[in-house]
């Protein structure tokens, strides 16, 4: 089945600078009771962006006006603890194409790639880099080419490249997923279980 | 040179290698629950594909079900539509359901390895992190994500890159009053909760070796804490004992074979690793979390570290824990007073751990101001405690037993922690939120968490068993 295609994206960005962010904060255990992939978005980070009364909690980023953009930036160990694919959802769901931290955790960065949205991981020095450029300037633009493996920050020119599995480049670049590449090899799944 | 035991399991299930892709994985068991596979099943739908082998898909409802009135039907109108979805995709694709009231139902990782569905050797996943608990019996075991599902659904397999191996050893006698729970959150609070990430990790070691089976998989439940893509253990006679005569364990010729093959389990001597740790037991304190990831543990007679002892960088993302917590720096928990104690989770609810909590309750109550929640793993767990008059001992001590599910350790159901209180739980998480918006967790052994549920405060189980000579 066909999934979206990324390859190069230019924007500006939304500054996390939260360590250790997991998947329980992403999006709240609660709100996993849907059976349908759409509307995580509305509450992605629920409880940082919402008092208990859902109410925004003006100081949280995402309820900053002046920050905006198609690319979440935030602190190391991205997406740790549990499995939920619904992290991933409610991140692209509400209009992220891309993560960048200095580290992501592995369940959540295989999540990620599989609908869509990149995790791109940077330096330490890197990602204080980037968000030195976002608090200079919220308008700060970030360019992401994965076609070529790097990442730009447009104002200053500062580059670095980044890492990715060749497989799933070439599943996002052309919006191929795995369930059609294991299908293409079924005689030879046929032909294992029969050594068993 | 000798190989791993991931390894070893690993080749066995690899189903075809190509340069520049990951591995086609053959899984041998998917367990599935209701909240991570109803898009799955969807998935499936929609590509027109049937489940691809229904008989190695087992299932089971544990999430999001009530541990009270479980005959009932589910009061919570999200939480009863995702069960009922789960039961008519079964239905629809030929999946054995372990759903409310059937004598198998349970959390996942309680079930797989009571009903001998988990054995050495295998592969195993499911939608959930935790998964990684029955790499315990000496397989390969880890949490995947909804798309994965779908894939393992429609192909019995998974693409995988090999992740790299760590053994982490651990030798030397425990403490008394120190247990498995404690080894875990010892090892994760000296390596961080991203200090696993991209391995697997085997443990090892005598300390580890000495451990039943349930302890074992209170280990290999937290690998995932520390970010490790799964933990396991090589089997041995401990492994062999636990699955012989279960329900679904080979029997007869087949069961000969099968031990004749799990003694093949192990790390060759030469095996290399990517990386080695070493600890000691005797190190090993009871633990407890102060923090809102589980890496952030300390024995139970240390104090909350200073903020200053921290990087600058990581100083913000530290300071917003402790305001989490109602924490403050150099802060001892000893003799903070609670408000709840959650015994429970796929992490310690299965019969040892409540005959260990009953054991040491028995003739005791607990304090006034403590809630106490025991939630059995599975409902085989709550028969047999039952059988034991284990219900009897919980209720005179005010722990009332209460029906199997996940219940406070993620908060789906009803069994939420209110907002600002403490709860003393053995579960597996601590992250802000986890048990319901705005409570605080405090993540400990079984033990730990009785103690604390009878004196009211965070307490040194140990001061008991000075007195009592008990464990
Ligand atoms: S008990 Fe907790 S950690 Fe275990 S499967 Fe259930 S929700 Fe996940």
């Amino acid at each position: 089945m066909a999934t979206k295609i990324f390859k190069h994206i230019q924007t500006s960005v939304v500054p996390l600078p939260i360590e250790n962010i997991d998947t329980d904060q992403i999006i709240p255990a609660r709100f996993l009771k849907a059976t349908t992939r759409d509307g995580f978005g509305n509450n992605l980070f629920r409880d940082w962006r919402f008092d208990g009364d859902d109410n925004p909690k003006q100081d949280f980023v995402l309820n900053n006006p002046n920050y905006s953009g198609k690319i979440l930036v935030a602190g190391k160990n991205f997406g740790c603890g549990s499995s939920r694919e619904h992290a991933a959802w409610a991140i692209a769901d509400y209009g992220f194409d891309a993560v960048v931290s200095s580290f992501f955790a592995d369940i959540f960065k295989g999540n990620a790639l599989n609908n869509g949205l990149l995790p791109v991981q940077v330096s330490e020095d890197f990602l204080k880099k980037i968000f030195d450029a976002v608090y200079a300037d919220e308008h700060a633009i970030v360019e992401i080419d994965l076609v070529d493996q790097f990442i730009k920050i447009v104002a200053t020119g500062e580059q670095e490249s980044f890492e990715v599995n060749p497989y799933k480049k070439a599943c996002m670049t052309n919006g191929y997923d795995d369930i059609d590449y294991i299908l293409s090899k079924k005689d030879e799944i046929a032909e294992f279980e029969g050594t068993r | 040179m000798g190989q791993t035991l991931f390894d070893k399991i690993w080749d066995a299930h690899v189903v075809s290698s190509s340069e520049g892709f990951p591995d086609i994985l053959y899984i041998d068991t998917h367990f599935i629950h209701e909240v991570t596979s109803p898009q799955a099943f969807d998935g499936l739908r929609q590509r027109g594909l049937p489940v691809f082998r229904p008989k190695q898909t087992v299932a089971t409802a544990d999430h999001n079900v009530p541990t009270i009135n479980q005959h009932l039907p589910i009061k919570e109108e999200l939480s009863r539509y995702q069960v009922d979805m789960l039961t008519k995709n079964c239905k629809e694709f030929g999946v054995e359901l372990y759903g409310l009231g059937h004598p198998y139902q349970g959390i996942v990782h309680v079930i797989g390895p009571e009903l001998g569905i988990t054995r050495p050797g295998g592969t195993y996943v499911c939608g959930d992190s935790h998964t990684s608990t029955h790499g315990a019996f000496g397989a390969i075991a880890f949490g995947i994500g909804t798309s994965q599902v779908e894939q393992v659904l429609a192909t019995q397999c998974l693409l995988q890159s090999r992740p790299k191996r760590m053994k982490i050893e651990v030798n030397g006698k425990l403490q008394k009053g120190v247990g498995a729970k404690d080894i875990i959150l010892y090892i994760i609070s000296q390596i961080s909760a991203a200090g696993g990430t991209g391995y697997a990790v085997e443990y090892a070691g005598d300390t580890i070796r000495s451990l039943s089976m349930e302890g074992r998989m209170t280990i290999c439940n937290m690998s995932i804490e520390m970010g490790a893509r799964c933990g396991l253990i090589a089997p041995d006679e401990t492994t062999i004992e636990y699955v012989k005569g279960r329900e679904f364990a080979p029997k007869g010729e087949d069961w000969d074979k099968a031990v004749a093959y799990w003694k093949t389990l192990y790390s060759d001597a030469d095996a290399s690793f990517d990386e080695v740790l070493s600890f000691k037991a005797e190190d090993i304190e009871p633990m407890i979390t102060y923090g809102t990831n589980p890496g952030m543990g300390i024995g139970v007679t240390q104090h909350v570290p200073e903020t200053a002892s921290f990087e600058a960088k990581e100083q913000g993302s530290y300071k917003k824990a402790l305001d989490y917590m109602g924490l403050h720096d150099d802060e001892t928990l000893l003799g903070k007073p609670i408000d709840y104690v959650f015994i429970g989770s796929c992490t310690n609810s299965r019969i040892e751990d409540l005959r260990q909590v009953a054991e040491f309750v028995k003739g005791k109550h607990k304090a006034d101001n403590v809630t106490v929640w025991v939630v059995p793993g599975s409902k085989q767990v709550q028969q047999q405690a039952i059988a034991e008059g284990l219900d009897k001992i919980f209720n005179e001590a005010g722990f009332p037993l209460r029906e199997p599910g996940c219940s406070a350790c993620l908060g789906m159901n009803e069994d939420k922690i209110p907002a600002g209180k403490y709860c003393v739980s053995t579960s597996n998480r601590n992250f802000e939120g986890r048990q319901g918006p705005n409570s605080r967790t405090f993540l400990a052994s079984p033990l730990t968490a009785a103690a604390s549920a009878i004196t009211g405060v965070v307490t040194d189980i140990r001061t008991f068993l000075k007195e009592e000579e008990l464990v």
